[in-house]
């Protein structure tokens, strides 16, 4: 409530400063700090899924090879590579504002979207191909997500390991699925941003939701770089 | 002993209620579902918390009833199950967690740091939005039947076999989480960034010391139970394994990720009770606390502390004997922190000027509960001697006396010495005195007759049991009916003073403390001027006060 | 059991008296600290009650040392106590080496118990007094928890593993048994009664009570029921490892690890056989997993556990 800031404490009628905050450098310090707390908050989140996926790789480690195998390394690789990379065009973007560059801010933000999108629609079709039947390395052996029978099913010579195979994917569903859900959450406050961007909001006084905004972005990139090895690399070299 | 106070609140004129304030700024339900206002979002909690709190003591009192005779007096032991679920599932995430935090500390820590709301108004009304959903989830979840899980939700029965509401009653607490976790972050940022000049760390209230530490538990342990209900969740529809042995999941495993929360989660509720001790015990007299730094510090070492116990609720759960010593072990040394705070509580009554006002007897009214339930604490925590008691009554005592009897004692206590302040007005002595009377008895005459039938072995969440355990059980619902009035009269009683009390003037109880510089009720931004901050402003008997008389 | 209202429970076991003892001492300091505090704060109300509507309490902020001692000394107790519940918890944890051996699966909502010589009992157990007996049990659905109040004693039942307890009754008589971890609809009425019985009684009640088979006995019938001999036996033609002597001994898999043959390996091996694969065995052998009930399992064991050892190969079957 900018207007609450004229009414009530006319002597700093500051555009952008809410109406509870003394200054600009106290208000954007409490944003950036609640920014921190929220992602201690979001790394303990996934903390509980990273716990559960260590002690059942310890468990089930020939399932977790078994099953990782099952992923598309090259798919999960291009994802990566596509996260880091906005990880860099969102810090450009936050430099850019940081310096007053519309135009660079702008297209850096898009830049991201396109790229956050990007991952998306890889990660669709990666979904997408584990939802069908799938094909594994071995003739004899078949994984099967929700065949009629559930949802779930291993034939052959994996079925040994069915369930190890089965914990791995429920992890990789919940952990891939949750930081996607992050994703989705991140590229719809990205397009509040680049839309104020486009409106040429910001400047280099007040570009605090960029940078807070970078924060978050980062964050779930760095979620990404723990789970890629973790899902996809398991013993890849034997 | 004595030196006289003087400056704010040496009330002569009979006090008014301000032209101004919080209440009467705006107008309508609008105003009110809307607001930013922490005070205003502080009574919606309140509001809300309240008809939980009935909620569950009606599923108490039938728990009670039932429990009269060996054979069940009124339900069917599934229907005990889900009455007994349902008291646990209410009382725990929508009233005890949300109980002192979201409702006083919303209220007062910004006024008590001198500032004019907390860092985020629009995220702390999304936090009540999402309790309310919760709740709402909660309620769909009893209106379905019910959960018949206990409320510690153990896997695999309630992943695979319970056939109740498991999946609403799990969402509700899911989201009702991320509302803590809302308010936990408010209350670091706003401590960190919103402080009054002069407004140190070592003069803040222990109040907000407490809320503190209860906001970083807040952070750091609700994600990981919302995780592991979503995982429960995950596993009733799509029976995925993950807690299923038969499929090579592991059972234990959601004890280990419910307890890492759940555990501290108990001091998320306790937390903030000392909190307001720490501050009645010193405001009645009229002394500051003894030993500050060792108060305060003491919280956070609980917090810190309380993370690494959770292992001790599954000393029989098949966990290996080293692991179960190292969480007995630290399970004592969680205990130390509180004991110091029992001591400078006490200490600070030395040469004080002790007043009995009725805030004062719950909170002496504390002291004893809390001592009883800390100090049984010690028996659990002995490794040996916790596999004869786990799972008995003696636990159910043990936490009643730490949770009703410590927190809920700490939440009336807290709410009758900020009554004048929330609503301007004075709540009729005489009934207040005589609640908190009843409500001290009636819990001993509760509670404490469980420790004893627990020695002996009656196991909890039992719809029926042998009858030599049945004169236990009597007193016990003897005590809860005395109870259960004690907790109505100050429902009754303090709406009355709402609407009838005399105007309560700035300071009533002419004690130290920001909230009691500016006007009752406060203006919306707390403050007509940012007050500046001094050891004056926060010290008894400070000589610069003593120079000005 | 007594009819007239119980104070304390029996004490009827070797471990009752210790954990007793530790409860004494713990209550002695609690009730010690719990007095002294609420003398204190009487005392305090009482003398320091204000007396004039302006006073204020002296500005004492503090003692160092005052800290210092009620911080240690509550430390030393607490580490007392410590040390005390760990050493009776140890002694409940370490089973001795000598026991006599009942198992329990425990189910909705009722206690199966199997003793070795082939009687099974529901929701009542028989044991004999002064021998350590040695409960080992696991669940065919979702927790419970095995009690006995007057031993002092209690263990999780834990579906997919062995837990177990033990105990040495030292009086004769009836005492409770309940299920102590909630686990559903009727978890108040799983309940029963342990039966302590002087030894010839004892010996008496299991000859009474005999099916005629030893649980051995009836595990070599389902060895042959479920075909389990046509791959384990010297002269199947697809020769599985032996298991003659296997139980108790250190066994080498084909992943280069060893694990000893304990009773939850060779559920793990019925249940699931490809978990560990012994060494030089191909991974052939079908899951069993839904075709034979944990007591089945359990009868098994015992069936292997009592296979002498073959002669001539030393112990485990290792190629």
């Amino acid at each position: 409530m900018p207007e609450a800031a004229v009414t009530h404490h006319g002597a700093h009628a500051i555009p952008r400063l809410q109406h509870h905050f003394d200054t600009m450098a106290q208000q954007k310090e409490a944003a950036t700090l609640g920014m921190w707390v929220f992602l201690v908050t979001e790394v303990l989140f996934f903390g509980g899924m990273f716990c559960a996926y260590m002690i059942y790789r310890m468990w089930h480690y020939d399932g977790f090879v078994a099953a990782s195998r099952e992923l598309d390394l090259g798919l999960g690789g291009i994802n990566t590579a596509v996260l880091i990379g906005s990880s860099l065009t969102v810090a450009l973007g936050v430099h850019a504002a940081q310096t007053g560059k519309q135009r660079q801010l702008v297209w850096m933000l898009i830049a991201t979207l396109v790229l956050g999108l990007v991952f998306l629609v890889i990660k669709y079709f990666e979904y997408e191909s584990k939802l069908h039947l799938h094909e594994a390395h071995h003739a004899a052996a078949m994984v099967r997500l929700f065949p009629a029978a559930g949802w779930f099913e291993v034939t052959g010579e994996l079925a040994p390991l069915a369930g190890g195979i089965r914990l791995f994917m429920v992890l990789y569903f919940a952990m891939t699925g949750m930081h996607a859900i992050h994703m989705i959450i991140g590229i719809g406050i990205l397009a509040v941003i680049l839309r104020m961007a486009m409106k040429g909001e910001f400047t280099p006084q007040w570009y605090a939701p960029v940078e807070i905004f970078g924060l978050y972005w980062h964050f779930v990139d760095i979620v990404w770089i723990f789970l890629f090895p973790l899902l996809y690399l398991v013993n890849r070299h034997g | 002993m004595s030196t006289p106070i003087t400056g704010t609140g040496s009330a002569v004129p009979a006090p008014a209620l301000p032209e101004r304030h919080y209440l009467n700024a705006t107008h309508g339900l609008k105003s009110w579902l809307l607001t930013t206002d922490h005070k205003r979002i502080g009574l919606l909690y309140l509001f809300t918390i309240t008809i939980f709190f009935l909620l569950g003591g009606l599923f108490a009192l039938l728990v009670r009833l039932q429990l009269l005779s060996p054979q069940g007096a009124i339900m069917t032991p599934d229907v005990y199950n889900r009455a007994f679920t349902m008291h646990g599932v209410i009382m725990v995430f929508f009233f005890l967690v949300p109980s002192i935090p979201a409702t006083l500390g919303n209220f007062l820590l910004p006024i008590m740091i001198g500032a004019k709301d907390l860092a985020f108004p629009r995220i702390n009304l999304l936090s009540w939005y999402l309790f309310v959903i919760g709740g709402i989830f909660g309620i769909v979840a009893l209106a379905g039947g019910g959960v018949d899980t206990g409320w510690t939700f153990y896997t695999p029965y309630s992943s695979m076999s319970s056939n109740s509401r498991v999946l609403t009653g799990g969402l509700g607490i899911f989201i009702s989480g991320f509302a803590s976790i809302l308010t936990g972050l408010n209350f670091i940022v706003t401590t960190h960034r919103m402080r009054a000049p002069g407004m140190t760390w070592f003069r803040l209230p222990l109040f907000v010391w407490a809320h503190y530490a209860t906001s970083l538990i807040m952070i750091l342990g609700t994600p990981v139970v919302a995780i592991s209900v979503l995982l429960v969740m995950f596993e009733r529809v799509l029976r995925v394994g993950i807690f299923d042995p038969s499929i090579g999941g592991d059972p234990v495993l959601f004890q280990h990720l419910f307890w890492f929360y759940s555990h501290p989660a108990v001091y998320i509720m306790v937390l903030p009770g000392m909190g307001v001790i720490s501050e009645l015990i010193a405001a009645y007299s009229r002394k500051n606390i003894f030993g500050y730094a060792f108060v305060a510090f003491s919280s956070l070492a609980i917090a810190v502390v309380g993370f690494l116990v959770w292992g001790h609720h599954m000393f029989v759960a098949g966990e290996t004997p080293y692991s179960a010593l190292l969480f007995s072990v630290l399970s004592y040394i969680v205990a130390v922190p509180s004991a110091i705070k029992t001591f400078n509580w006490t200490a600070t009554l030395y040469r004080g000027s002790i007043s009995y006002d009725t805030p004062m007897l719950y909170a002496f009214g504390f002291l004893g509960l809390f001592l009883v339930g800390g100090l049984t604490g010690l028996f659990l925590a002995a490794a040996g001697l916790d596999v004869h008691v786990h799972d008995t009554y003696f636990v159910v005592a043990h936490f009643h006396y730490i949770m009703v009897g410590g927190t809920l004692m700490a939440y009336l206590g807290g709410m009758h010495y900020w009554w004048p302040k929330i609503t301007g007005k004075l709540y009729p002595e005489g009934w207040s005195k005589l609640s908190a009377l009843i409500i001290f008895v009636g819990f001993n005459l509760t509670f404490f007759p469980q420790f004893l039938v627990g020695y002996l072995g009656m196991p909890r969440r039992y719809a029926m049991y042998p009858p030599e355990f049945q004169i236990y059980n009597v007193l016990s619902t003897a005590g809860a009916t005395i109870l259960g009035v004690g907790y109505l009269l100050p429902m009754i009683y303090l709406t009355w003073s709402w609407f009838y009390g005399k105007p309560a003037g700035n300071n009533p109880w002419n004690v130290k403390g920001l909230e009691w510089q500016t006007t009752s009720p406060p203006p919306t931004f707390n403050f007509d001027e940012t007050p500046i901050v001094t050891d004056a402003t926060v010290l008894y008997g400070h000589p610069e006060e003593v120079k000005v008389a | 059991m007594q009819s007239s209202i119980p104070i304390f429970p029996d004490q009827a076991s070797t471990i009752a008296s210790r954990v007793d003892n530790l409860y004494f001492f713990i209550t002695a300091v609690a009730t010690f600290f719990a007095v002294l505090v609420t003398v204190l704060v009487i005392v305090f109300a009482v003398r320091y009650r204000r007396r004039k509507a302006d006073e204020v309490g002296e500005p004492i902020h503090g003692s160092l040392a005052l800290e210092i001692i009620w911080t240690g000394i509550p430390f030393v107790l607490a580490m007392t106590m410590f040390v005390w519940g760990a050493s009776v918890f140890m002694a409940i944890a370490r089973v001795p080496s000598e026991t006599l051996d009942i198992y329990a699966v425990g189910k909705q909502w009722m206690w199966k118990f199997q003793h070795r010589e082939g009687q099974r009992e529901i929701n009542e157990l028989h044991v004999p007094v002064n021998t350590p007996v040695r409960v080992i049990m696991t669940s065919e659905d979702v927790l419970h928890d095995l009690y006995f109040p007057a031993f002092r004693v209690k263990m999780d039942a834990i579906p997919g593993r062995y837990t177990q307890l033990w105990f040495t009754a030292t009086q004769t008589g009836r005492f409770h048994l309940f299920c102590a971890e909630y686990c559903g609809t009727n978890h108040s009425g799983m309940i029963g009664s342990v039966v302590v019985l002087p030894q010839e009684e004892y010996e008496a009640w299991l000859g009474g009570a005999s099916t005629g088979e030893t649980l051995a006995q009836q595990g070599e019938k389902l060895f042959t029921q479920f075909a389990c001999i046509t791959c384990h036996s010297p002269t199947a033609a697809v020769r599985g490892p032996l298991l003659n002597g296997l139980f108790g001994q250190t066994v080498q898999l084909a992943s280069g690890t060893s694990v000893v043959a304990d009773a939850d390996y060779i559920r793990e091996s019925i249940l699931n056989p490809q978990a560990k694969i012994v060494a030089g065995y191909p991974p052939i052998m079908p899951t069993f997993q839904g075709q034979v009930s944990e007591e089945q399992v359990l009868a098994l064991t015992e069936y292997i556990r009592s296979l002498p050892p073959a002669e001539g190969s030393a112990a485990a079957p290792q190629h």
